[in-house]
């Protein structure tokens, strides 16, 4: 996937006002299954995996005991005894290990942990106009595909494709799983069926100019081995209702609260946040910026950072250390951009 | 992807413009089409003072942040405000409108390294 096709600006404008495709095949995939299955997920993932149907999937994130995060993943569930966890390339080999790990420990009677990430290939396609570019395309109604659901089925007629109605941009759209020689028949087909729509293809760069605006955690910058799923602001995928590793301490910083919470940031002073600068409140440091950028849609310089919890309140203004001047920024509210 | 004749050129993808002993500065259009949607320059202020290889300023793309290094050392007699406000005019022209500073040549000895447009294109097929 390049950091550009036409251009970050134009990709970025492209997928909120109309659509653009997106090569994401670098995404891991592991299949879990077995009769023990379900137990396994339950225990690896901070989100409950019982409170979906089979057809749907779920945004969870995977800990380790002392809570910090091994990656953030979707899980999509086939029935009871299978699940297909979607993780970040770069952790894929390394979600893998730890669960086989996790599996040598706890030995739960018969689970099967299968690294699919060679056999399947990714595009999503994302934007407004989606559902209008693949409803030619699909065995049924995409409309049927509801949000966070998923759908066994062909394209044009015999290339057969897992689509779910998800996606990382905070634009509707799905993503679409198939064999890797299927690929570049789907994204042609795609990509011609997009034309009188203005379909694009997008890169990296715009990829993370959306999900920033969204305020989406990329693991590495919200989230890491030493950052924790509560102080990233993540809570809501987090369910104490079952143990699963981590639990604990994630259930006490919950009770006792968090020395450090991630928030939204919107420039007041010129100058565009980026990764690991520092921020300051009253010339003392008060956290860092874990991405930054110039929001596309906004034309101002937006970011996520973790500051001190007495500074998260919104309209909060923090300083923003850009080449050791203090540039005024204010702590706003996630998604940072929504549509009006 | 054009190099004017009549400008020097660096290998840090500045050109610079000589007229008398102002010099002109911006970057290239090479420069610009690898950076990518130019979004924001910081300039040196009037009166100021420039050093050769050194940074006098910084231009940011939506994914990185950029240095701008001198061609020349002097002092700078004008700066392109027009491009703080518009930005994205580095990517549009970025030898005319685009350019960033003038500047008062010091030193013209200076000027005795700087690559021509030839030079210059051979400089970044290499580079590739």
């Amino acid at each position: 996937m390049p950091v550009q096709y036409s251009g970050v600006i134009e990709e970025h404008l492209a997928v909120r006002n109309a659509c653009g495709l997106f090569d994401v095949s670098h995404m891991g995939e592991i299949e879990i299954s077995g009769d023990g299955a379900i137990d396994f997920v339950q225990l690896i993932m901070t989100n409950d995996v019982e409170r979906i149907t089979d057809g749907q999937c779920q945004y969870t994130l995977l800990c380790y005991e002392n809570g910090g995060v091994v990656d953030d993943t979707i899980v999509y569930r086939y029935n009871i005894d299978r699940y297909l966890f979607v993780v970040n390339a770069s952790n894929a080999d390394k979600v893998f290990a730890w669960m086989n790990k996790v599996q040598e420990k706890e030995a739960i009677p018969d689970v099967t942990i299968e690294n699919l990430s060679n056999n399947y290939a990714q595009i999503a396609l994302q934007g407004p106009k989606a559902l209008e570019v693949i409803k030619p395309l699909l065995d049924i109604d995409p409309n049927e595909v509801k949000h966070f659901h998923f759908h066994l089925g062909l394209i044009n007629d015999d290339i057969e494709v897992l689509i779910s109605r998800t996606g990382y941009t905070g634009e509707d759209g799905f993503e679409i799983y198939m064999e890797p020689a299927d690929a570049t028949a789907v994204w042609n087909a795609l990509m011609e069926a997009g034309k009188n729509y203005g379909i694009l293809p997008i890169g990296l760069g715009a990829r993370d100019t959306l999900r920033l605006e969204m305020g989406y955690p990329l693991y590495g910058h919200e989230l890491s081995e030493k950052l924790t799923p509560i102080e990233a602001g993540l809570g809501k995928y987090v369910k104490f209702n079952k143990d699963f590793l981590g639990s604990e301490v994630l259930k006490k910083q919950v009770e006792e609260g968090v020395s450090k919470t991630l928030v939204g940031l919107k420039m007041i002073d010129a100058g565009i946040p980026r990764a690991d600068y520092e921020i300051q409140s009253n010339g003392k440091k008060a956290g860092w910026v874990t991405s930054g950028t110039s929001s596309p849609s906004l034309k101002v310089g937006i970011g996520m950072g973790f500051i001190e919890p007495s500074l998260k309140a919104l309209g909060t203004e923090v300083d923003v250390m850009i080449r050791n001047r203090a540039a005024k920024a204010q702590v706003v509210k996630l998604p940072i951009y929504s549509k009006k | 992807m054009e190099f004017p004749k009549d400008l020097k050129y660096t290998k840090e993808h500045e050109w610079v413009k000589v007229e008398g002993n102002i010099a002109t500065v911006g970057i290239t259009d090479y420069a610009q089409d690898s950076l990518g949607d130019v979004v924001y320059v910081e300039l040196p202020q009037e009166g100021g003072s420039v050093t050769k290889n050194e940074p006098f300023g910084v231009v940011e793309s939506v994914k990185a942040v950029s240095d701008l290094y001198s061609p020349i050392s002097g002092s700078v007699a004008e700066v392109n405000d027009a491009i703080i406000d518009s930005p994205e005019v580095i990517n549009e022209d970025p030898y005319g409108d685009a350019w960033m500073i003038k500047v008062e040549v010091g030193n013209p000895g200076d000027l005795s390294d700087l690559m021509s447009a030839d030079e210059y294109q051979k400089f970044i097929e290499e580079e590739k």
